[in-house]
């Protein structure tokens, strides 16, 4: 195989890789974000993720219908933001505490009640075609892209919109960055942040529908590798931004889609490692912006990190 | 929200307050007519704030009445208190600080539309400032504001939000002189044409003088007296305050002549924890038996100055010299150079809030005899032997020295940290804002305390926010701006105004 063609199914193959591993990212990212924003982490999204992929594909299954699949995800997803969120406005309870508890029941729940779908097969959601007028088959493989990729992109825009523009974006705000400004204010500082708690775990949720019902579109106890606590590196990495959280998730989706792509032109050697680029990168993108101060600047000021 | 509401009047009835068996406020009234300037005095833990309070309705009073404009109104909730006119700006800002001027105003209506449609607010904004005598930046974020500025968007806010009864809490002690005089002396004009009311917390009887009609004097949760500013003098306002309480008098200032420079700060710079220039090459020479008051509006690189002094911060650059040999800033050195320090907020920064009184006064000691036997058996016997002989000496109230040190109260936590760094030898001494929050026979005991030491022969370098402390206490003046140094000179030669000038960054 020349240099050229390897280096362009390379690239197709991380650019499809990207559109397809960056959508479980975007969603518990924005989640995350918006939980955040409120002043309050949640770990917990992980066991979202994982529990809204096993609730998506047993509905799926069950009704014949994908996309009420996702909603029952981001349904449940929503619950467990609520769980956490009441959790949470107990005197003297650690929201990251509770989240990494909450990380665990999620799972636990989902390896619990997912036992029976392991085996059957459950409607998968639809793609659509982008890419036919490349007239490369390996591109139009690469730009077959799933709805809930571009919902995720659309809530990305809104989400960032809505901070700005919407009173109950400033209030969110206010809440996240001043727990006294907002109670001088008269707002709910606690309903806020479960609202936004609960929001966040629905996001979540939908990106577990999207790990079951599309990529790798099966449900499997090992079928989150860690994506929700990435996550959470990625709202650091993005310092709290909705569009900067979109870049992250495709930065972190072409990571992902790093090992494979390699395996597609046959480089077998490393194999292992480069499946494990997100994690590394990861690894890095923490401990470059733990050092950056400007970070820290950008950080709502309620939240229990920066304190 | 035009300027069609005017000024309103308030009285409150015979409030009182108890909090489990403590009586916080002992049927106080007050009676603030429209379009008055009044001043709330009284010193700390008077029950100021327990009454203004109780009006906003954050506090259920537990007797008496508010009457606005005459009429009894029941105020349950401070969004009560707003929609009844009655606005407070809190001593610690209430703006958002991630949020910009205009979205904090914006934000803080009670109620507007779901989406917010920006030109038309922007438009409504601007034509709100230019109905007001003075402006503040509204496209920055706040966090980028300086102290002056934010108070103004403060007052701001309330008048934005249509408030016609403004309670300030102590609104000067961020300012500098010629910023506190700009914005009571605008507030001060607003309550003349009519237009707002003010209520004003304060221990400042320059300010009182200066721009208040009348006045109420609180002591310990009572009603101490109360009366119009021009017929009472400042010598009966603070007989009003203080009651007959005792105040430990100050030594005499001993002359000092060509005493050699303990303490060389030379080039020092360092950064914020946001990575910000915190201080920026700061040069001072402090002399033995000297004591240098630095001026400045908080925030302007003194905390961080004094932490890099107590190690508590990294210096970038620069270096520290103590009678000639370098001085790096850890305990060891701090033990051989004999510097010691009195932080502000000393319960946070000076004391461990858990760990007995004993173990709080033997920090500096615990690791020598007699309290350690070779270098880590500890003694508690010698330890609170040590320590029962100074909380005698300095006074301390406080059950035994085995109470936890964070059950004193403020002064007794100061006195207990002043015991433990004054009670040796002191060569170097490093105090910031010692009398913060204090009562005045505390204030005085300790503003003793550090003339004794000058007097003995220590450096002192007073870092402080009251220019009314630095004014008395020091021999030298040194104004902090931005992180640097602006202005040096003896105070026999310099004045509040000048000092003032230099505060706010405009010197030369």
């Amino acid at each position: 195989m020349d240099a050229g063609l390897a280096l362009s199914t390379v690239i197709a193959a991380m650019l499809g890789g990207a559109i397809r591993v960056t959508t479980p990212f975007l969603f518990v990212a924005l989640g995350e974000m918006l939980t955040e924003r409120s002043g309050r982490i949640n770990l917990g999204l992980e066991g979202t993720l994982v529990l809204g992929a096993m609730t998506a594909y047993a509905f799926s299954y069950g009704t014949g219908s994908p996309w009420i699949g996702v909603l029952a995800a981001g349904c449940f997803g929503f619950l467990m933001g609520t769980l956490h969120a009441t959790i949470c406005r107990l005197p003297g309870v650690n929201d990251i505490a509770v989240g990494i508890a909450l990380m665990l029941f999620g799972t636990g729940v989902a390896f619990f009640f997912g036992k029976p779908y392991i085996q059957p097969t459950a409607p998968r959601l639809p793609s659509i075609s982008l890419g036919a007028w490349t007239g490369d088959p390996r591109f139009e493989q690469a730009l077959q892209i799933n709805p809930l990729f571009l919902i995720g992109i659309a809530l990305a825009i809104f989400l960032a919109w809505a901070l700005k523009n919407t009173r109950m974006g400033l209030v969110l705000r206010v809440t996240g960055d001043s727990e006294a400004a907002a109670r001088a204010l008269g707002h709910p500082v606690m309903l806020i942040r479960l609202l936004a708690t609960a929001v966040g775990g629905f996001f979540a949720g939908v990106g577990g529908a999207f790990l079951s019902l599309y990529y790798p579109g099966s449900w499997n106890e090992g079928l989150s590798s860690g994506q929700g606590l990435m996550a959470v590196a990625l709202v650091i990495f993005a310092r709290w931004d909705p569009i900067r959280c979109l870049y992250a998730a495709l930065l972190f989706g072409a990571a992902g889609a790093l090992g494979p792509a390699l395996q597609s032109i046959g480089v077998t050697q490393g194999y292992y490692f480069f499946n494990a680029a997100p994690y590394i990168l990861t690894l890095f993108l923490m401990i470059g912006s733990a050092g950056s101060k400007k970070a820290l600047r950008d950080a709502p000021g309620e939240l229990s990190l920066t304190r | 929200m035009t300027g069609e509401r005017r000024a309103i009047g308030l009285e409150a009835v015979k409030m009182r307050k108890v909090f489990g068996g403590l009586v916080a406020l002992d049927d106080v009234s007050l009676k603030v007519p429209a379009g008055t300037f009044h001043a709330l005095l009284g010193e700390n833990g008077a029950g100021k704030s327990t009454l203004v309070k109780c009006i906003m309705g954050f506090y259920k009073p537990d007797g008496g009445q508010v009457l606005v404009d005459g009429r009894q109104s029941a105020i349950a909730n401070p969004r009560e208190a707003a929609e009844a006119g009655i606005g407070m700006v809190y001593q610690h800002f209430t703006l958002v600080p991630s949020l910009t001027g205009a979205e904090n105003l914006v934000v803080s209506r009670p109620r507007g539309r779901q989406i917010i449609d920006w030109k038309a607010e922007h438009a409504a904004l601007e034509e709100f400032l230019a109905r007001m005598p003075f402006r503040a930046p509204l496209d920055k974020p706040v966090h980028m504001l300086s102290a002056g500025e934010k108070q103004k968007l403060e007052i701001l806010k309330q008048l934005f939000l249509d408030q016609r009864f403004i309670i300030l809490d102590e609104p000067t002690s961020v300012l500098t002189p010629d910023e506190a005089d700009e914005v009571l002396g605008l507030l001060r004009g607003m309550t003349k044409r009519g237009d707002v009311t003010v209520l004003m917390i304060t221990h400042k009887f320059r300010e009182v003088q200066a721009f208040a009609d009348d006045l109420t004097v609180l002591r310990k949760g009572g009603y101490a007296g109360a009366g119009k500013v021009a017929e009472t003098p400042v010598d009966a306002m603070a007989k009003m305050m203080i009651g007959d309480t005792q105040i430990r008098e100050r030594a005499a200032r001993v002359a000092q002549k060509d005493a050699p420079v303990t303490l060389d700060i030379a080039g020092v710079c360092a950064d914020a924890d946001d990575g910000r220039v915190a201080i920026d090459g700061i040069n001072l020479k402090i002399h033995a038996g000297e004591i240098v008051g630095i001026a400045g509006v908080s925030g302007n690189g003194q905390s961080a100055l004094v932490e890099v002094l107590s190690g508590q911060r990294p210096m970038r650059e620069g270096q520290l010299t103590i009678k000639g040999s370098d001085f790096i800033p850890s305990r060891q050195s701090m033990a051989k150079y004999k510097v010691f320090g009195l932080p502000e907020e000393p319960l946070k920064n000076a004391a461990v809030p858990n760990m007995t009184v004993a173990e709080n006064i033997a920090f500096r000691t615990f690791d020598q005899p007699p309290i350690a036997t070779l270098g880590w058996w500890l003694s508690a016997g010698p330890m609170r032997k040590r320590a029962q002989e100074l909380i005698a000496r300095y006074r301390v109230k406080t059950p035994s020295a085995d109470a936890p040190i964070a059950a004193l109260s403020g002064g007794n936590v100061q006195r207990a940290v002043l015991a433990r760094e004054l009670s040796g030898e002191v060569d170097v001494l490093i105090v910031a804002n010692p009398c913060f929050g204090l009562d005045f026979a505390s204030v005085e005991e300790i503003r003793a305390q550090i003339m004794d030491q000058r007097n003995r022969g220590a450096a002192v370098l007073l870092v402080s926010e009251d220019l009314d402390e630095i004014l008395s206490l020091s021999d030298r003046v040194a104004v902090m701006s931005e992180g640097k140094i602006a202005y040096v000179e003896e105070i026999a030669k310099t004045d509040r105004a000048t000092i003032g000038h230099h505060m706010a960054g405009h010197g030369h």
